[in-house]
């Protein structure tokens, strides 16, 4: 329909330029430096994380026997640790650990999350009751005792154990403030108008209301990875996170723990500090960008 | 200003002047629940017991208060709403208990135009998809023809062909509030819900909207259902006018006699409170005292007895019928 129009329109006369709502949204993103500015840093993570044979030769996982304990050096930038693995490797490669449980662990709640949210707002009523409940249950879930059971019981803990689990324990939260955004759209005219005119409830949830509330969503994603991007830390420090012997930020970050190292080797943890606050600083940039420029009361 | 829009939706029409739309004892009543456990405490008369009967190209203002039931009675028509009771009959159909799949299938017959233009489009569609989703969901025109029938209903609300390629907040209200009724015209129904389809509009605007409409009725042989608060808008675009008053209809009658001789002590406050705009007619006015009372407590006998001029005893014990008192004219009064 859209090739259809088109040609129809350059045919006889030019039809005025315009913008969808969406264009619209994301030039006002990019007119707000600061989210830019976030865009950019977060860029520039991934990059150097993706990329992290391009800027050292050692592996986070071979140790440099020849040089264990040492303070940064020309061959060892931010020196090594106890056992001679690099820092800088362990620093760059374990962004990927930390970054893919951020981004899947904030994808799965939030498709889990709206999927249910969505339904239990649409239908609302007995449904919305029922389902809502079910959100108070697991909203007290406990989180830390299912991580230690999954990896008692499967002898395993890697970042995807860690994913799962966060996606089955985290969704309620993300799922109650989007079934109130659903609730909210099921009374606008649009919405009511679109079944007068006769869409079923499947249009009515996909074409009227979730682009409605993808915004909204947009949004709580970006604020669930900056959350989960300290979680590997904090795992680690219960002894929970990834396996010792892969890279992470947490877990260098749990290594550097002793008062000793904590004094005399800032150069072991302070970069993978550093990369955490980054990521959680550029993430929520990004994220009120994206508020702002859906927000239609900051229409420009 | 012709459209091709396929055949009339439906195939054999029933005989001229049989109603198109009736409604018998309509009710709906929303429930006031407390506690957790939702325990029913009392109800909320919306709609209380209403009944009428819309002719083939006949256009019934509605006209009430706010908060006198009337939208609520338009959502129940387009069924939005369900009634708690009573029948709604369109086209000798009875579509009270219609659901899912069938009555989705009987809803290009009757489409509804919103109060809020600025609500009642979504804006993340294009004007294009707003106008065509109708016919594209019905499968009421083949897919590729969409975009020519949107063009041209286009043209026929006064908008540029052009418009389908943008987006609804590059409107005014009474823009928007045109490709509102492209999009209800495009099911070619037979029957629409027009609910304060114009008090969000500017009064110049008004006009240029109640014009179109009034073309369009003509042009499509269409039914109108207009809710309005206005009693001008109302006696410019009916033929007939039902006035209601906390739920229920006080009178119903062909305009030239309602707004000539009112007989319902109701419907003459209401006329008397409207400006005149001819200065050397002056009407007396009649003030009401008190406010209208809740629909979750309504008076016994008529509603209308707490603030009537003149009220009787019987008012206060014998709910009032609907009946004819005069040729046309429908009134729930004892007085006649």
């Amino acid at each position: 329909m859209a090739a259809n129009a088109v040609s129809h329109a350059s045919g006889v006369s030019r039809a005025p330029k315009s913008k969808s709502p969406l264009r619209l949204s994301i030039e006002r993103f990019f007119h707000s430096p600061l989210a830019v500015a976030g865009l950019v840093m977060l860029v520039a993570i991934v990059f150097v994380t993706v990329f992290a044979p391009l800027f050292t030769h050692f592996s986070p996982s071979q140790p440099d026997i020849m040089n264990t304990d040492s303070p940064p050096t020309a061959l060892h930038p931010l020196g090594t640790d106890g056992s001679g693995y690099d820092n800088l490797a362990r620093v760059l490669y374990g962004g990927r650990v930390d970054l893919t449980v951020a981004f899947c662990a904030a994808m799965m709640t939030m498709v889990i999350g709206t999927l249910y949210g969505g339904v239990s707002g649409f239908f609302g009523g007995f449904i919305d009751t029922l389902m809502m409940r079910f959100v108070d249950v697991m909203l007290n879930f406990p989180f830390i005792s299912l991580v230690l059971i999954v990896e008692a019981v499967f002898n395993t803990s890697s970042e995807w154990v860690l994913i799962l689990i966060v996606g089955i324990t985290a969704w309620p939260g993300p799922a109650r403030l989007i079934r109130g955004v659903f609730l909210q759209l099921r009374e606008q005219d649009y919405v009511v108008g679109a079944r007068t005119v006769g869409c079923g409830n499947w249009r009515i949830i996909l074409r009227h209301m979730l682009p409605n509330a993808m915004s909204f969503i947009i949004v709580l994603v970006s604020f669930q990875v900056a959350a989960y991007v300290g979680l590997d830390a904090a795992l680690s420090y219960l002894g929970l996170g990834v396996p010792p012997n892969v890279a992470s930020w947490g877990g260098i970050l749990n290594t550097s723990t002793g008062y000793m190292s904590l004094r005399t080797e800032p150069y072991a943890w302070v970069p993978p500090a550093v990369m955490i606050v980054l990521t959680i600083l550029s993430v929520n940039f990004i994220g009120d960008g994206l508020r702002d420029a859906f927000d239609p009361q900051t229409r420009t | 200003m012709s459209l091709a829009i396929g055949e009339t939706a439906s195939g054999a029409a029933p005989a001229e002047g049989a109603p198109l739309l009736e409604l018998r004892g309509i009710k709906k009543y929303f429930p006031i629940t407390a506690g957790v456990i939702r325990r029913r405490v009392g109800e909320v008369r919306a709609v209380d017991d209403v009944s009428f009967t819309l002719r083939r190209g006949e256009t019934l203002g509605v006209v009430g208060e706010s908060g006198c039931g009337k939208s609520t009675m338009g959502r129940v028509i387009m069924r939005i709403a369900d009634p708690t009771d009573g029948r709604l009959i369109l086209d000798g159909r009875d579509i009270t208990q219609l659901r899912g799949g069938a009555l989705r299938g009987l809803r290009r017959k009757f489409q509804m135009v919103f109060q809020d233009p600025y609500a009642s489009l979504n804006p993340r569609m294009s004007v294009g998809s707003i106008v065509g989703e109708p016919m594209i969901v019905n499968a009421s025109a083949p897919r590729r023809e969409v975009p020519d029938r949107v063009a041209a209903l286009l043209e026929t609300v006064g908008l540029d062909a052009n418009a389908r390629l943008r987006y609804p907040h590059e409107f005014s209200g009474g823009q928007r509030q045109r490709i509102a009724i492209a999009r209800a015209l495009s099911l070619r129904p037979q029957l629409i819900v027009a609910d304060e389809a114009v008090s969000a509009l500017d009064v110049s605007i008004q006009a240029q909207i109640l014009n179109l409409l009034a073309d369009l009725r003509k042009e499509f042989g269409l039914s109108y259902v207009f809710i309005s608060h206005n009693l001008a808008v109302v006696k410019h675009v009916s033929d007939r006018v039902a006035v209601m008053y906390l739920g229920r209809i006080v009178e119903l009658a062909p305009k030239s006699l309602l707004y000539r001789t009112p007989l319902h002590p109701y419907t003459e406050a209401l006329l008397s409170a409207a400006p005149e705009p001819k200065r050397h007619v002056s009407r007396e006015r009649i003030l009401l005292s008190g406010d209208v009372p809740s629909p979750a407590k309504p008076p016994s006998g008529c509603p209308f007895h707490t603030r009537c001029p003149k009220v009787m005893d019987v008012c206060r014990e014998e709910r009032p019928l609907l009946q004819e008192r005069e040729p046309g004219q429908f009134v729930a009064c004892h007085l006649y």
